[in-house]
């Protein structure tokens, strides 16, 4: 099978970027997206050009690593599944498949394909936790939380953290993220005392990122690779309404964005 | 040099208790003061690093991804060992105990292993209440299943998830502390050099990936955490970026490496399909527990699955060892898939596969009960090969997974030099020859959350550390190093590629290092071996610069400390004449082709110095004691 891959190159921020294609085989079906993307590595660089820059990491599915957009999909075309998983059997012979990054002011470009997410830690950091420091803690039993309880949680906290949501969304919205993990600790006994600090934080963060409002789409939930329910975003504006009329009297301050690689000391 | 383990006297139950009291303390007032470096923020990095940020260390937190969420800790799927008891089927923190040593195959320290199982209880307890959502009866106490190597349930898991809901549960703490003030996290980072001044380790060189500057972190302790070594042959389990550099420069600046022979094979992966495959892809050891694995009693028997009748099927596994069945530990189940494949009864197309079949399962549990333990492996599975698991048996193959070996370290899990400690895949501590399901996060956990925090402390409450800056020689001697070794690798311009050369590397370690190894064969990979690593330093290309984002150069980096690994792992394997765990030596088998070991002459932990560039390695032995647990053939019959 042959295909076109038209890929954005752009070599750091401050250049100009764009499209360039490249032909490329594709032996068997089995072969994913990224192994084909690593034998056109090979060839450029045995041909002395600098490959293209992309991430990944598992190639499993599960650290959120890679992704980048496939003809305008987060993705790309299979529901459920990430970039790494994304096998060539989905595509036609003579097919062009359009390779970009990740478009969103809260995501500044890095190189390529890659962008910077650090956005999103900073979103965790603002409160995506229980706050228990090791040792201080009750029997893992001592807290019985039902089955059902148990499994609405992990669909949330199955959430990886890749950004596809982001880059989907019209508004580039963080809000699926963002409520995955305030659904995830809410939804459990144990993350209840802290949850309306928590979603007031939260979003606060989301915000001053400059990540765009949700208005009710769904297209971050129809790429997103572990089909976080919309339902969490739901969630996030409950404990949201709640907890801003309850913490009406706590300042709320938002971590500051940083965009530099500078992290002190020779 | 002589090793001193530092594993306390007195009854095992109490070890680690009057080991803690025996170690002194930081005032709280000081802690402030001393300056931690943790590099790598996986399960142990992580638990690490939150837990002495909470204690008032200042702490940096170095990764190499782009968060400190990604570590390979992540990918873990089936579950964490813990002897909670919960389901009153006479486990016990000394049947974990036991278990562990057992199936490290009498190569592990038994204090080590002790307190790895009396921590187990309390890695639960704090994971539950970080919010980590394990699995849950509908009575809303917590669910255990079985995983290899054991008879009783004692694993906790979220779904097929565990890594990554417990890697949460650590990122999350961690992040806590970032914005507590008490980390700095520094992602994107890698380190490249580690500096020792007076004996002792007081700081990392690092590159920034992206802007591709140098710079120095100073601190009074150094903790590596960076995972393991599996990717020396190129095709594993691990995640791509998994390396060994870190610890590699640490062993080349004094650290010993124990036992690098001891690697893991696991049985349970989706087979090779082509020359392109970048990844082996695990389908969980705890699909094990209702899968049933066979091949086909006639050689070349190439029928489908299905048209295969039941009395022509070999279930070898459940033949050869009937008490443990498809639950045997992964050495055993690694081999035997091995051997009935070299007998030439391997399935798919390239023969190099056997079934792993859930059609008794589905009938007996039903199609929900299945998917809602493995829906999830089953979805990767078909993702990837096309394949409905609930419909045509699963194709299985063996492949690399895990290193039991890694940097020596004491019992209190400091390495050879002073002020570098090592946690998780990174040392060589408790796993003996051999791990056991669902005990590496144990491992990591525990010592993360509950055995550096009180150690670190110790060590910097007994030492004296002089003041050090960035302008000492020792330091800027390491800067220059690193900047040169970079230099070196951008300027060969010669013709091959660092996978092409890392792809080379791994066929061959696979093939005479790999599931069994023989004197010669290891003989004939050290010579191949060196005369690839030559070509590499002659005829390596790696295109693009050094000061911006350049994956190529980072690979060319690790794949040249992998090169200088492999060989030490097949002259470890060489050395070692015996079989034990995951190291299988043909000449040494038992007449049913088990694992013979020679106790007598190798009931020690090989640990290795680093003597110069080209020139053979220094063996120091660190001779084991079997206080509780006999010595015997571990069988499984
Ligand atoms: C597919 C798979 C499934 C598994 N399933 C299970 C299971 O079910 N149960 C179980 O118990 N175990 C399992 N394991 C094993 C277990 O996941 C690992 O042994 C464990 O997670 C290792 O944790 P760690 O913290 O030591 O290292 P890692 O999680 O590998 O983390 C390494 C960290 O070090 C950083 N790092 C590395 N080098 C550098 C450097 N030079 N500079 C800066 N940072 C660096 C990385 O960025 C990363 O943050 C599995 C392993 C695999 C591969
Ligand atoms: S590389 Fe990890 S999710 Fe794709």
């Amino acid at each position: 099978m042959k295909l076109t891959l038209s890929i954005w190159r752009q070599k750091n921020p401050g250049s100009k970027g764009k499209f360039v294609s490249y032909p490329v085989e594709v032996p068997n079906g089995e072969m994913s997206v990224l192994e084909c993307l690593d034998v056109l590595n090979e060839t450029l660089s045995e041909r002395g050009e600098e490959p293209v820059a992309f991430e990944h990491d598992c190639r499993e599915g599960i650290c959120g690593t890679c992704g980048f957009m496939i003809n305008g999909v987060a993705h790309g075309p299979m529901p459920a599944t990430t970039i790494c998983q994304l096998t060539m059997r989905h595509f036609k012979d003579g097919e062009e498949l359009v390779m970009e990054p990740w478009r969103s002011r809260a995501f500044p470009f890095v190189k390529d394909l890659v962008v910077d997410r650090r956005s999103f830690d900073r979103i965790i950091q603002s409160g995506g936790y229980v706050s228990v420091s090791t040792g201080n803690v009750p029997d893992g039993n001592a807290i019985p939380i039902g089955k059902d309880d148990a499994d609405r949680s992990m669909d949330a906290a199955a959430c990886i953290g890749c950004g596809a949501c982001v880059a989907a969304c019209p508004n580039g919205s963080a809000a699926l993220f963002t409520g995955a993990k305030i659904a995830h600790l809410g939804i459990l006994p144990q993350g209840k005392p802290e949850q309306d600090r928590r979603a007031v934080q939260m979003v606060a963060q989301m915000n001053a990122e400059g990540f765009g409002s949700c208005t009710n789409i769904g297209e971050c939930t129809g790429v997103c690779p572990k089909e976080i329910p919309l339902e969490a975003i739901a969630k996030m504006n409950h404990d949201y309404l709640l907890g801003a009329w309850k913490e009406r009297k706590s300042v709320v301050t938002a971590i500051a964005p940083v965009t530099g690689w500078e992290f002190g000391e020779k | 040099m002589k090793l001193d383990a530092r594993i306390p006297t007195g009854p095992i139950e109490d070890a680690w208790d009057s080991a803690k009291f025996e170690m002194k303390l930081v005032n709280p007032a000081n802690k402030r003061r001393h300056n931690l470096i943790v590099v790598g923020s996986g399960l142990a990095g992580a638990s690490a690093a939150a837990t002495l940020g909470e204690l008032g260390y200042n702490v940096k937190c170095f990764c190499f991804q782009d968060s400190p969420r990604r570590a390979h800790s992540i990918a873990a799927q089936g579950g964490i060992n813990a002897a909670k008891n919960y389901q009153n089927d006479g486990d016990s923190i000394y049947r974990l105990f036991y278990d562990t040593v057992k199936g490290g195959d009498f190569r592990a320290r038994e204090g080590n292993v002790y307190r790895l199982a009396q921590n187990s209880v309390h890695i639960i307890d704090q994971c539950v209440a970080q919010g980590v959502p394990f699995a849950r009866e509908y009575g809303g106490s917590l669910e255990n299943r079985s995983f290899g190597g054991a008879q009783v349930s004692r694993t906790f898991y979220a779904r097929g998830q565990t890594g990554q809901q417990l890697l949460l549960g650590a990122y999350q703490a961690l992040e806590r502390q970032v914005d507590a003030g008490q980390v700095t996290m520094i992602p994107r980072t890698e380190m490249l050099d580690l500096i020792v001044i007076d004996g002792q380790a007081r700081g990392i060189v690092a590159r920034n990936l992206i802007t591709g500057k140098l710079s120095v972190h100073l601190a009074e302790a150094v903790i590596l955490a960076t995972g393991g070594y599996g990717n020396v042959y190129y095709l594993s389990t691990n995640a791509k970026g998994s390396n060994a550099t870190a610890i590699w420069r640490a062993h080349k600046r004094g650290a010993l490496f124990a036992n690098p022979c001891f690697t893991q094979i696991h049985p349970t992966c989706i087979p090779v399909s082509g020359d392109y495959q970048s990844k082996l892809t695990l389908m969980s050891e705890s699909l094990r527990n209702d899968g049933r694995i066979w091949v086909p009693k006639q050689k070349g028997d190439k029928r489908r699955p299905d048209q295969i009748p039941e009395d022509e099927r070999d279930y070898y596994l459940e033949r050869k060892y009937p008490a443990f069945g498809n639950l045997v530990p992964r050495d055993v189940a690694s081999r035997n898939a091995k051997a009935v494949c070299d007998e030439g009864r391997g399935v798919g197309e390239t023969g190099l596969g056997v079934y792993l079949d859930f059609a008794d399962a589905i009938q007996r549990l039903g199609v929900e009960t299945i998917r809602d333990s493995y829906g999830n492996l089953f979805d990767m599975y078909q993702r990837i090969t096309d394949e409905d698991p609930y419909k045509v048996p699963m194709r299985i193959y063996p492949a690399m997974h895990y290193t039991m070996g890694g940097l020596w370290v004491d019992y209190q899990l400091q390495s050879t030099i002073p002020g570098l400690f090592v946690l998780g895949e990174a040392n060589f501590s408790d796993h003996g020859a051999n791990r056991l399901g669902a005990s590496a996060l144990m491992q990591g956990l525990s010592d993360g959350y509950f055995i550096t925090p009180y150690t670190v402390g110790n060590y910097l409450a007994s030492s004296k550390l002089k003041d050090v800056k960035a302008s000492d020689p020792a330091v800027q001697a390491a800067l220059t190093a690193t900047e040169q070794g970079i230099a070196k690798l951008l300027s060969i311009k010669g013709k091959r590629t660092v996978d092409s050369f890392h792809r080379e590397l791994g066929k061959i370690m696979w093939d005479d290092c790999g599931m069994s190894r023989n004197a010669a064969g290891l003989r004939d990979a050290i010579g191949r071996i060196r005369a690839l690593r030559e070509e590499f330093w002659q005829n390596l290309n790696v295109p693009g610069s050094g000061d911006d984002l350049n994956q190529s150069l980072e690979k060319a980096g690790r794949v040249a400390d992998f090169f200088e690994l492999g060989e030490l792992i097949c002259i470890d394997a060489l050395e070692r004449n015996e079989s034990c765990g995951g190291h299988f030596r043909e000449e040494y088998q038992t007449p049913e082709g088990e694992a013979q070991r020679d106790d007598e002459h190798y009931g020690y932990v090989a640990a290795w110095g680093y003597t110069g560039p080209g020139n053979k390695p220094e063996l120091t032995k660190e001779p084991l004691e079997f206080v509780y647990v006999h010595p015997s053939q571990r069988s499984y019959k």
